[in-house]
């Protein structure tokens, strides 16, 4: 699991950063979306691991041990919001850079 | 403190935040009393802030719970001399540059009001906050904030570098968010107060990560702070904000600067065991590489807005080799140029916005501004018909450009030159170490390029203020309001109070820089507060 996790958020972050560096405004925006969900698996992945464990304390006796962090769950959401709020922004920016502009470069012209 | 005046260390955050929320439920018609809201808003948090920087001068800091939890797993907020002083520095820019904008640019866009106390709660958050999750949320409120308010006026050239701006600072979160991950994996706490004490505790492969941690999490504080060669998008998103935006925009980067000066000494200080000392050298050589990128740039720049660009990277620079030389006088000196710099760059862009009224880069940028929002083209000019135009309003001009021109180069007799004297006497003389040992490479090459970027933006700003003043023969005298001289004069004459006053001044920020390099009651005063009694229910 550990392996599939790590794979998955290279994957991500490295496809989010070769499209974070493209001249298209689209693809940035794409590009940032995809290392958002990278950083959002990394910090669950950093509560460690666990299956069927439940973050939350139920009436059942037991130890900490057999419960998994909610901490990481809770700034994985908060980061979420936060980064669906300001991609939702950068969209509206690029429209209006492209209507400004005439164009969908990043820098506002054709090289 | 106690009592209700324990609660006050909240309301920095509070009051922008009720002020804000109430602004956005007006329309943009009711421009007059969403400006009185708002300077009502922000005059409140000055006098705050003033209150709170009496209250903060003493040796133990004000811990404020969040909800009653007990400090590791509540969030709490910190007032401590370092904070106080930022504070005041946030609502003096927010008061001067709201008045500035009251003349006319608040007009030229939308939710001007709203934003710009959403920035303030989020900069005054940040402050205090002691929690680095927390530092996160209020980090992201207000540059969100700074995203709207950058596009404030739009125009092509606007949404051109906010384009840029943003994707450089949603990239900086994702370091952010890695990095705090990272130090929540090895450690299992966010409480920066905490963090200290678990620190010296890590060995092996997990201090490497923690070390990991800490410096991906710095890479979103030094993009913020603008460090070479992190800082380019400065160059590109100050020069086009509106001036009241980028005058409140100079504490952005100090943000930056105030979390590394308050983290570094904090997690990585003398006892931290075998992490201590960590990052010093890097900020250290990012600093002077900084100073020697922004003497470069005021030398080559035309523009005015962008040697005051050049100029907030000089001073940024000037801090962050401060930072890492943690030295308690150098950082004493470091805290009273922040003050100082900061007053007067963001007296500079307002300022420069004045002189080049009357000249025509700035002219063409109002009529395409004023033809993005759909407005008559001669709209503007009636509007700011009702100004003085008289060769008076050079002459008062002029002297306040000389009165920057003094601070940003630090000649007597403004706070500029107290503040390089303060930092050149502590780098002549590093404590400690016998003075029979001479100057270490390191501090020598901080005063050489301290000495470089006065005699840099000397030349500079010669040059542009002959161009500007003297030259033109035909020169058409700007029309300027009271409202926005009265502003730039007021910033630049609280420099002079602090150059006058630099006795108390720099007590205050000497006291200050003993206690952020020695955080032990800091440490101790967040871990033992105490949590306020349950009140009694019912009558007795």
């Amino acid at each position: 699991m550990a392996l599939l996790l790590a794979a998955c958020i290279g994957i991500l972050a490295g496809s989010g950063v070769w499209l974070l560096l493209r001249p298209r405004t689209y693809q940035v925006v794409i590009g940032l979306s995809l290392c958002a969900l990278a950083v959002n698996l990394f910090i669950f992945s950093m509560g460690r691991l666990r299956s069927g464990a439940p973050p939350v304390l139920g009436s059942t006796t037991g130890t900490l041990a057999d419960y998994a962090d909610p901490v990481p769950q809770a700034l994985v959401l908060t980061a979420i919001v936060i980064g669906f709020a300001t991609t939702a922004l950068l969209l509206v920016v690029l429209l209006a850079a492209r209507g400004l502009t005439g164009t969908d470069h990043v820098d506002g012209q054709e090289r | 403190m106690a009592g209700w005046a324990h609660h006050l260390i909240i309301a920095p955050v509070v009051l922008p935040l009720v002020a804000g929320a109430l602004l956005a439920v007006y329309d943009e018609r009711r421009q007059f009393l969403k400006g009185l809201i708002n300077l009502f808003s922000t005059l409140a948090n000055l006098a705050i802030a003033i209150l709170l920087l009496q209250a903060a001068d003493t040796d133990t800091p004000g811990v404020y719970l969040l909800g009653n939890w007990p400090a590791p797993f509540g969030i709490v907020l910190v007032l401590d001399r370092l904070s106080a002083m930022m504070i005041l520095l946030t609502a003096v820019l927010a008061t001067a540059s709201l008045i500035f904008s009251m003349a006319r640019w608040h007009t030229v866009g939308h939710h001007f009001h709203t934003l710009f106390q959403f920035l303030v709660m989020g900069v005054n958050g940040a402050f205090l906050t002691g929690d680095l999750f927390n530092l996160f949320v209020f980090f992201e409120v207000m540059l969100a904030s700074s995203y709207g308010l950058l596009l404030h006026g739009s125009g092509p050239r606007r949404v051109q570098a906010s384009l840029h701006y943003v994707v450089v600072n949603l990239t900086a979160a994702f370091f952010f968010l890695v990095g705090v991950a990272l130090i929540y994996g090895v450690t299992g706490t966010l409480n920066m107060a905490d963090l200290a004490t678990r620190i010296p505790a890590l060995t092996g492969e997990n201090r490497i990560l923690l070390e990991v941690g800490a410096a991906i999490l710095a890479m979103a504080f030094l993009v913020k702070a603008a460090m070479w060669p992190l800082g380019f998008w400065l160059l590109s998103a100050y020069p086009a904000a509106a001036p009241p935006v980028a005058a409140i925009f100079a504490i952005l980067s100090k943000v930056g600067l105030y979390v590394l000066l308050r983290g570094r000494p904090l997690l990585f200080g003398s006892e931290a065991g075998e992490a201590a000392g960590y990052g010093t050298t890097l900020l250290f050589a990012g600093g002077l590489a900084t100073i020697a990128f922004g003497v470069v740039g005021v030398l080559a720049s035309q523009a005015m807005t962008r040697i005051a660009s050049f100029s907030l990277m000089i001073s940024s620079g000037t801090v962050l080799a401060a930072i890492g030389l943690s030295d308690p006088q150098v950082t004493g000196g470091a805290l009273f140029y922040l003050a100082s710099s900061t007053l007067t760059i963001s007296a500079f862009f307002l300022l420069i916005e004045l002189i080049e009224r009357g000249q025509n880069p700035g002219a063409d940028l109002i009529a395409v501004t004023a033809e993005a929002m759909g407005a008559e083209p001669g709209e503007e000019d009636a509007a700011s018909a009702g100004g003085m135009g008289s060769p008076g309003t050079m002459v008062l001009l002029g002297a306040c450009f000389i009165a920057c021109a003094l601070l940003l180069i630090g000649l007597p007799p403004m706070s500029g030159f107290v503040a390089k004297l303060a930092l050149l006497a502590a780098l002549f003389a590093p404590a400690g170490e016998g003075a029979t040992a001479g100057l270490s490479a390191a501090n020598w090459a901080f005063i050489v390029l301290l000495l470089l970027s006065g005699v840099a933006t000397l030349m500079t700003l010669s040059r542009v203020g002959i161009r500007a003043f003297w030259a033109p023969v035909d020169a058409v005298a700007p029309r300027v309001l009271a409202v926005e001289v009265a502003p730039v004069a007021a910033l630049l004459l609280l420099t002079l109070v602090l150059a006058v006053k630099g006795g108390p001044v720099m007590r205050y920020m000497e006291e200050t820089a003993r206690s952020v390099l020695t955080p032990s009651s800091y440490i101790e005063d967040v871990l033992s507060a105490p949590r306020v009694p349950p009140a009694k229910a019912g009558l007795q």
